[in-house]
């Protein structure tokens, strides 16, 4: 049953998600990607507007993957099973732990575990790569696969590169911004020169 | 019940006006919790947002569950954490209702392709951002480089390689612990 499906994923993946919001992207993507539920382009579009609309990112995406497939019940369900894990444990740890700063394997599996989190995801943006501008399905196919050269789509990323480095050299700048720049930039590009 | 409802409607504003979540909300919920309201010190504040920081789920709804349990135990932290939450669950819903119909236009597609690639640099600089906050040791350089193995490569599932990544980070602390006790009973032998 597609609820309780939704469910159990989304409170793994509240569980895990440490590091904020972003880090929860690598297992969004494993577990709705591979279950079908929908294309990684869909997803990267879902990402798009949770970054664009106030809320926190894992909630907004949480709503909308429940949406896409149960409507506003699925909605419901998957939001309130993201944010489940963290309520039990901040309660727990506000009600008995009152001291759960000091304990050393707090910080000791943190620090192993951020760095595992950067590198899925920078996993999840070389597939991202391999997708968007190769054509490829993952980046494994680079292996198994030629590629055909008139396909790639270097406009992509051009454009991947140039936020990337806008937003290095402003930190400041608003996500919203830079995604409102590049619609205008794929627009322009996509509809009028290419 | 007056505390309750101020609860409530005070996260449900922090939920409904700060972008890009977590971090952004921080001044806002110090300023109404601390400054206005002053239900909580300063302190208090800042020990939350360690918390909030080491604990599984994001900063914005692990510290309304906190703030919310601190000034009125569970149903503080239930209203609390709802208030928060509930604005994204409202806009999106109505923005999902709509987006499928939205994505059939040409220029649409045209432009959403151009987003793709900046959430792409987004993605990769929050990657950066988690960076900051861990020590850079090779220890460190070496899990980033099973992550990305053991993901693209072998492609096992992100939740076994994260749960993988909480017990290596408190084994290997631990055997580290056990090395250098057992040089300093030697040295004390000596």
């Amino acid at each position: 049953m597609i609820l309780l499906e939704l469910f159990y994923v989304f409170f793994f993946i509240g569980l895990l998600t440490i590091g904020g919001g972003y880090a929860m992207i690598p297992m969004i993507k494993d577990e709705v990607v591979t279950r079908g539920w929908m294309t990684m382009e869909e997803l990267l579009n879902f990402f798009a507007i949770a970054e664009s609309t106030p809320g926190p990112f894992a909630v907004n995406t949480a709503t909308m993957v429940g949406f896409s497939q149960a409507g506003i019940v699925g909605a419901i369900v998957a939001t309130l099973s993201v944010v489940l894990p963290s309520f039990i444990i901040i309660l727990i740890i506000a009600k008995y732990i009152t001291n759960f700063l000091k304990y050393k394997q707090v910080k000791w599996a943190l620090d192993g575990v951020k760095p595992i989190v950067v590198g899925l995801i920078v996993g999840v943006v070389l597939n991202l790569i391999a997708n968007d501008v190769l054509g490829l399905t993952t980046v494994l196919d680079l292996f198994n696969k030629s590629l055909v050269i008139e396909t790639i789509d270097y406009m992509s990323l051009i454009i991947m590169i140039a936020m990337f480095l806008l937003k290095m050299k402003f930190k400041k700048l608003s996500p919203i911004f830079m995604i409102i720049i590049s619609a205008v930039l794929g627009i322009i590009i996509y509809g009028f020169i290419l | 019940m007056k505390e309750i409802l101020t609860l409530f409607f005070t996260f449900l504003k922090i939920g409904a006006f700060t972008f890009g979540g977590g971090y952004a909300m921080i001044p806002l919920i110090q300023h109404e919790m601390v400054e206005k309201k002053k239900w909580i010190t300063n302190e208090e504040m800042m020990d939350i947002i360690a918390i909030a920081e080491s604990t599984p789920g994001v900063l914005a709804v692990n510290s309304a569950t906190f703030v919310g349990y601190k000034i009125r135990k569970f149903w503080g932290s239930f209203f609390a954490t709802l208030g928060v939450i509930l604005p994204s669950m409202i806009i999106i819903t109505i923005i999902a209702i709509f987006f499928e119909d939205f994505l059939q236009y040409e220029y649409v597609i045209y432009a959403f392709r151009g987003i793709r690639a900046c959430v792409a640099a987004l993605i990769f600089h929050a990657a950066l951002r988690i960076a900051k906050h861990f020590p850079k040791t090779a220890f460190s350089y070496i899990l980033i480089a099973v992550a990305l193995v053991a993901s693209i490569i072998l492609q096992i599932k992100t939740t076994y390689i994260i749960i993988f990544g909480l017990v290596i980070g408190i084994v290997s602390q631990m055997i580290i612990l056990k090395i250098k006790e057992k040089k300093s009973t030697k040295e004390e032998k000596l």
